[in-house]
């Protein structure tokens, strides 16, 4: 870990970076959701923004995009399992046989 | 004494590039992962087999929500903040930061409060219908993970604190490590807010 | 890191034997508590022998110690039937093997084997010993409630559980016991494997025992949480009213159920399976380690194809979380989504296979020494292979048809289990039990207890299996006496309940053998069985901080018969 001066100004300004960008895509979710759209959109356009929040936060304040390999692999493994979990009420409407 | 034997506490181990909290902080998280994941492929699963849904942004309060989002939010900038102080070797900003995390962290708590009593109030319970079912289950688990996250920030605004005198170091990887439970709390929120609230 | 000794500055004895950071008294602790349980879960199982060799007929000599609401005139009713059946299936799995597997195993040789001074966090590891604890004294408390402890089966399936008695809150609440104990022994375990090996311990000189508790350890990590939030789901049907497994219109003795409705069952049976299908292999995985270094000792030859073992126990570790549904075959899942799980299952097969091909061809030549704990690991081979092998027509849909909830399924997973996976967990505590103590286990005794309990136990589950392809359900109170079907089978029962009686003596004397080695057995020296691995070069018993010096590594774990050296094996830390 760098305890550099000029470092923690970057980090500084990284971070104010998010912050904001994080508060103003809140407010785009909130404000989408008032325009009537089709629940299919709606789901979508609100389930990007929050993946583009989430890995903003996971990204910049938890360090995820400068992070060792063992711990990016980690969590990749554990998006594929995280996928297969999803895989659950996918089940439910992919099979054409209805009980 | 048997921390001074375990290697790899504080100093990052070469060929993997981590401390030993550092991985297991996100070992952690990654079995918080598969928890609420299964909490939201249930959420689908039963709203794809429901009759009816109702709108959560008919029954739930969204301004208050909103509210809650920015808390959360700013309460992570700072925790972060809180950290980047420690690396400077600035401990009463680190202090400061700190505080505001945790009043942020317990504005949360009051704001749920509000919201919850005033469910009741209506007599909407976990029993009334399932989307409100799952919106106690999901929310409130998370809650416990935002009281467990306030009991370790004080922890370390406190009594934990004075570790900053003896071992600096390892108070800044633990203030680090529970950085990053605190931003996980929050990118929970991230997507609780629109798929209960918005959708 | 210092070289100094570390100095045994006295510690109360409630700090160095209860309350112990040190992973070798905590894996100690584990093992002793899990054995308890085990042989709990045992005397739970051998009183339904009685009910089902014998119905209706009041209990020998102990009928009367139940009470008049489990057993009135020592006959056991259905409902206390089916609270020893629950609990029977709960203990064993997990208060008994995984916590022996992993807890006992895990945390006293991991560490010894990458060569480290402790468990990467030896505060977190001796909560997870008393969480664990404690889930396992919750467990044994909803005995003594009102209607008894739980009684719908070690799957809770809702709706059943959920309108059940008050002993399934317990279950739930000594669930998330011991899921918390989990987690927190599952971190810790791979934390150590990753952060704390020897130097020049790379991931390929590993033993193999540690490659499967780590992927052991991924699979506690990772597929916990799912059952975690569905027993939050099913403590809010039970407790607030929700309606998450519950469907519309339920009735319930006569009367339609005040929930809302609108859950769905399948859902629960989603969420459990995808735990439990893991779970299976948390239980064989750390066997088939144990296995795999006893063998590789014992046979004096190198593990043939050591990284054929490694690849295909990573494949088994990834592909046991896509597999759950074949569980479900039977719950009207559509014909695509079964073809897909049968594919997967019958995928999964194979690296099991693999693994078992290596074991066989690794005793290929070697010069075997028949010593107890080889003959549990070699009798783990053909066991787990029937096991295995019995699985296939589980597998597939068409069979399974038939098969689903009979005494088949209970046959199988058996064979795995018990003869397999409890065989290789004795396997490892005749091997390094002169590690633990200083003394040998006595090998006579030894032997009457393998070959005793190898006899009884393929007297038990065969039958089993000709059980179930008569078509006889699991789960029956009567053991099908009331069934046209089972009316040619159903002698069987008392066969099996002898032998079941019978495994018990035998147990006996292990547990006699157990204490009485302990001051009475063979004196060992470090390194008894002229082993490779790290946990033999330390002092024996092991002192808090394990390694007079830290040790480094410089070679492979299996390097026996060696050419050109003078004594048959070369141990880990040995330059040459
Ligand atoms: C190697 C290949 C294996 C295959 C193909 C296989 C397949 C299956 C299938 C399809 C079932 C469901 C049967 C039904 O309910 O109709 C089943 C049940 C079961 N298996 Fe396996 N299995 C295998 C290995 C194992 C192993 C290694 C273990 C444990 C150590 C295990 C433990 C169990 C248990 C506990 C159940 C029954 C659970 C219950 O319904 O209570 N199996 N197996
Ligand atoms: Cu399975």
């Amino acid at each position: 870990m760098s305890s550099n001066h000029v470092d923690t100004k970057k980090h500084l300004k990284i971070y104010l970076t998010v912050y904001i960008s994080l508060m103003i895509l809140t407010g785009v979710t909130v404000f989408a959701s008032y325009i009537p759209t089709t629940v299919g959109l709606g789901i979508t356009l609100a389930l990007i923004i929050a993946s583009i929040k989430s890995s903003l936060v996971a990204g910049y304040f938890m360090h995820l995009i400068a992070e060792k390999k063992i711990i990016f692999w980690t969590l990749v493994l554990t998006a594929i399992f995280f996928i297969f979990l999803i895989f659950i009420p996918l089940m439910s409407v992919l099979d054409p046989i209805k009980y | 004494m048997s921390l001074e034997i375990i290697p790899y506490t504080i100093e990052v181990r070469e060929d993997t590039g981590v401390n030993n909290a550092k991985l297991g902080i996100w070992l952690f998280l990654t079995s918080e992962v598969m928890l609420f994941g299964a909490l939201f492929s249930s959420y689908v699963f039963l709203r794809i087999g429901a009759a009816s849904w109702p709108e959560g942004s008919s029954i739930l309060n969204i301004p208050m929500a909103t509210l809650n989002t920015a808390f959360l939010i700013t309460s992570s900038i700072t925790m972060v903040m809180s950290w980047l102080s420690l690396v400077e070797k600035n401990f009463s900003a680190y202090k400061k930061y700190m505080l505001v995390t945790i009043l942020l962290g317990l504005a949360f708590l009051v704001v749920k409060y509000f919201e919850y009593s005033a469910k009741f109030e209506h007599h909407l319970y976990p029993s009334t219908n399932t989307f409100l079912g799952l919106y106690f289950l999901m929310t409130g688990l998370h809650v416990l993970h935002v009281i467990g996250g306030l009991i370790m920030n004080i922890y370390l605004l406190l009594p934990g604190a004075k570790m900053w005198q003896s071992y600096p170091e390892r108070f800044t990887n633990r203030v680090e490590t529970a950085g990053l439970y605190w931003h996980f709390v929050d990118l929970v929120w991230i997507f609780l807010f629109p798929i209960l609230y918005l959708l | 890191m210092s070289t100094e000794k570390h100095t045994t500055h006295e510690l109360p004895f409630w700090r160095k034997y209860i309350f112990s950071t040190d992973h070798k008294i905590i894996g100690i602790q584990y093992g002793l508590t899990s054995l308890v349980f085990l042989f709990f879960g045992f005397c739970l199982v051998m009183l339904m022998r009685w009910q089902l060799a014998y119905p209706e007929q009041p209990i020998p000599f102990i009928g009367d110690w139940f009470g008049d609401s489990n057993a009135p005139g020592g006959i056991m009713l259905p409902e206390f039937y089916n609270q020893l059946g629950a609990m029977h299936g709960t203990i064993m799995v997990f208060l008994g093997i995984v916590p022996l597997a992993v807890g006992a195993f895990a945390n006293y040789l991991v560490p010894l084997q990458v060569g480290a001074p402790d468990m990467a966090f030896p505060k977190l590891n001796m909560a997870s010993y008393w969480v664990f604890f404690a889930g396992g004294v919750v467990m044994l408390a909803s005995f003594f409630l009102p209607g008894g402890a739980a009684s719908s089966g070690w799957t809770s399936y809702a709706p059943l559980a959920v309108v059940a008695t008050v002993g399934q809150t317990y279950w739930l609440f000594g669930m998330f016991l011991i899921i918390t104990s989990s987690l927190l022994g599952a971190i810790n375990i791979i934390v150590t494997i990753i952060q704390l090996r020897a130097p020049g311990l790379t991931f390929f000189k590993l033993p193999f025992l540690v490659w499967a508790q780590l992927v052991t350890g991924f699979l506690l990590l990772l597929a916990f949480p799912p059952l975690e939030a569905a027993a939050f789901m099913q403590l809010m049907d039970r407790l607030a009213g929700t309606s998450f497994f519950i469907p519309s219109g339920l009735v319930v003795s006569g009367e339609i159920l005040s929930n809302t409705g609108g859950g769905s069952p399948v859902l629960w049976q989603h969420l459990f399976w995808f735990l439990a299908h893991p779970e299976v292999y948390v239980l064989i995985l750390p066997a088939i380690g144990i296995v795999t270094e006893i063998i590789a000792v014992n046979s004096r030859k190198p593990i043939w194809g050591y990284r054929t073992l490694v690849y295909s126990v990573l494949f088994l570790g990834f592909m046991s979380f896509a597999v759950w549904a074949h569980h479900m075959f039977m719950t009207g899942m559509g014909t695509t989504i079964s073809t897909f799980f049968q594919t997967t299952t019958l995928i999964i097969s194979v690296p099991s296979i693999v693994i078992l091909t290596t074991l066989f061809i690794t005793l290929w030549g070697g010069k075997i020494r028949f010593n107890t704990p080889m003959l549990f690991a070699l009798a783990f081979l053909p066991m787990f292979g029937i096991g295995g092998l019995t699985g296939l027509p589980l597998g597939l849909n068409a069979t399974d048809i038939a098969l689903h909830d009979t005494y088949y399924v209970i046959g199988h997973f058996h064979y795995v289990v018990a003869p397999g996976t409890i065989f290789a967990l004795f396997a490892g505590i005749y091997f390094w039990y002169p590690k633990i103590t200083g003394r040998m286990m006595n090998d006579k005794l030894g032997k009457i207890h393998f070959f005793g309990s190898l006899v009884c136990m393929n007297g038990i589950f065969f039958p089993m299996l000709i059980v179930g392809l008569a078509g006889v359900s699991r789960r029956l109170w009567d053991g099908g006496q009331q069934y046209a079907h089972a009316q040619g089978v159903y002698h069987y029962n008392e066969t099996m309940s002898i032998f079941a009686w019978v495994l018990a003596l035998f147990q006996l004397i292990f547990i006699f053998n157990l204490f009485w080695s302990i001051w009475k057995g063979k004196k060992a020296d470090d390194n008894p069985w002229q082993s490779t691995t790290l946990e033999w070069a330390t002092p024996t018993p092991p002192p808090h901080g394990n390694f007079a010096t830290p040790p480094v590594v410089y070679n492979g774990p299996y390097e026996y018969s060696v050419p050109g050296h003078s004594t048959d094996y070369l141990p880990q830390n040995k330059k040459v």
